[in-house]
């Protein structure tokens, strides 16, 4: 039965043998927002995807254990079967004004507001025009469904208006899927052009903001709100599991009947519904988001420093200073190796593989935290750049320190 | 609609423009194995010969393709295409 994975296990023994099991890593410990113990050793974490470094946030950690203490440790069902929690209602309710938005709905992971969503909005006979660059939880969610599924270009709103174009003969509504930033390249959505087009065909938008909230927009509602087309975005989705340091998602609108969603979205309906401590640190955590906007500064600040740091040290860099940081290489063993000494230095990373990456090019990628300190944003540069020298990817060998 | 020798000769061209065209094309070339394409290239042609065609190929449709054959098929029965 688990014969045809034969190709797949070699190629994970080939990435693994050259060190450290990429995918496998396994924690001693982890210590705080930045670091963790691996292997006995002290390391800096730099893959994170934790933006504002709230996962050790005392006022959300004391949230969370009230909640556990009070109701207890899970739901154990869905809530169409074992009902809503009054955390799970005024979770929504807290999203909603947050985000601006009439309704919102939570979901118990981010991946799943995704397959809710796009599953079940468009339905059979729609259109759902997705950016050929979407999250694994986009093209999952358009499977799940009964739409007709179109990809367009990354980032190419020429390439959305002809496709819209050609479709424009056919019934059905057209649903076009963006994200507020990529995550493997840390680019973000041309939102303002893709409205135009949007506009133009009579189209609805979805916007994933997943890697954007809390990061863009000055109230870090996300690129939506950065690029002040909130009004023309018709369905928000989001998760808890990045800048608000929990796990879960979810989905917001304006539109009228909403709540049908409730009662036709699977991904919702039969899974089990978010534990009662999730709930109180996420939405401890969004007071935290609107509280304390230098958190984001500090983020672009962070982001600008780690950037800024790697390309004085000869390390071509694509897209624009953000919270994420990716570096081409030029091959997957070369990928590998970097990804492995830069652990060894002491820096904990992502590495990234096609299909997952763009173009199935082979990726390290980095994500900074607001909880990064200078300091540590230097240790990485350093160690980052010893190991650009040690692989060759940068020509002048580095002064010795 | 596309007659299959147009298909195939849009697909040839197709394949030249991207490079990937190292020897005849025919129906039975498998457009993985044969072409040197991983499924992340395989796709980006898709989407240059939608480009050059004028036309969508929904995802769908996309599982039916394994070979040059099937992915004329999918382009002769595509009604948007004028021979």
């Amino acid at each position: 039965m688990l014969s045809k994975f034969r190709a797949l296990r070699d190629e994970h023994a080939a990435v693994a043998a050259a060190g450290r099991d990429p995918f496998g890593v396994s924690f001693d410990a982890v210590l705080s927002a930045t670091e963790a113990v691996l292997g006995g050793r002290r390391i800096l974490l730099l893959g994170t995807n934790n933006y504002l470094g709230l996962t050790f946030d005392p006022d959300c950690i004391e949230a969370a254990a009230a909640a556990v203490q009070d109701q207890g440790t899970g739901t154990t069902g869905s809530r169409i079967a074992n009902g809503t929690y009054d955390g799970h209602a005024a979770l929504e309710g807290r999203l909603a004004a947050f985000l601006k938005r009439r309704s919102a709905m939570v979901y118990t992971t981010g991946y799943q507001a995704n397959l809710g969503a796009l599953s079940t909005i468009a339905g059979k006979g729609d259109h759902l025009l997705l950016d050929a660059d979407s999250h694994a939880s986009i093209y999952d969610g358009a499977r799940l469904g009964h739409a007709q599924v179109t990809r367009f270009r990354h980032n190419d709103p020429d390439d959305l208006r002809r496709r819209l174009r050609i479709l424009s003969s056919q019934p059905g509504e057209k649903l076009i899927v963006a994200e507020g930033i990529y995550s493997m390249l840390g680019d973000t959505a041309p939102l303002r052009e893709m409205v135009e087009v949007k506009r133009e065909a009579g189209a609805w938008l979805l916007v994933d903001e997943a890697h954007s909230l809390g990061v863009l927009g000055e109230s870090g509602r996300g690129l939506a709100e950065a690029e002040g087309v909130e009004g023309d975005v018709d369905f928000v989705v989001g998760t808890f599991s990045k800048s608000l340091g929990a796990i879960g998602g979810f989905l917001a609108s304006d539109l009228d009947g909403f709540d049908a969603l409730r009662l036709s979205a699977r991904p919702y309906m039969f899974t089990a519904s978010l534990p009662p401590a999730v709930i109180a640190s996420v939405m401890q955590a969004i007071e935290v988001l609107e509280a304390r906007p230098e958190l984001r500064d500090r983020l672009r600040r962070n982001g600008q420093h780690l950037h800024e740091g790697l390309a004085a040290a000869g390390f071509a860099l694509g897209a624009m200073p953000g919270p994420i940081i990716s570096l081409a290489m030029p091959d997957r063993e070369t990928a590998v190796m970097f990804w492995n000494g830069l652990l060894a230095e002491g820096v904990y990373s992502n590495l990234a593989l096609g299909p997952a990456t763009p173009g199935g090019k082979p990726l390290l990628r980095m994500s900074v935290s607001a909880a990064l300190t200078p300091a540590q944003i230097d240790t990485a540069v350093n160690a980052i750049t010893r190991t650009g020298y040690a692989m060759g990817l940068l020509s002048v060998p580095l002064a010795a320190e | 609609m596309l007659d299959e020798q147009a298909a195939l000769r849009e697909i040839t061209a197709a394949l030249e423009e991207s490079g990937k065209l190292t020897g005849p094309v025919t129906m039975e070339t498998h457009i993985l194995q044969d072409l040197n394409f991983d499924s992340v290239g395989a796709i980006d042609f898709i989407m240059l010969l939608e480009t050059r065609l004028d036309t969508i190929i929904s995802m769908d449709r996309m599982a039916e393709i394994e070979t040059v054959g099937d992915l004329v098929r999918v382009l002769v029965s595509d009604p948007s295409l004028a021979a």
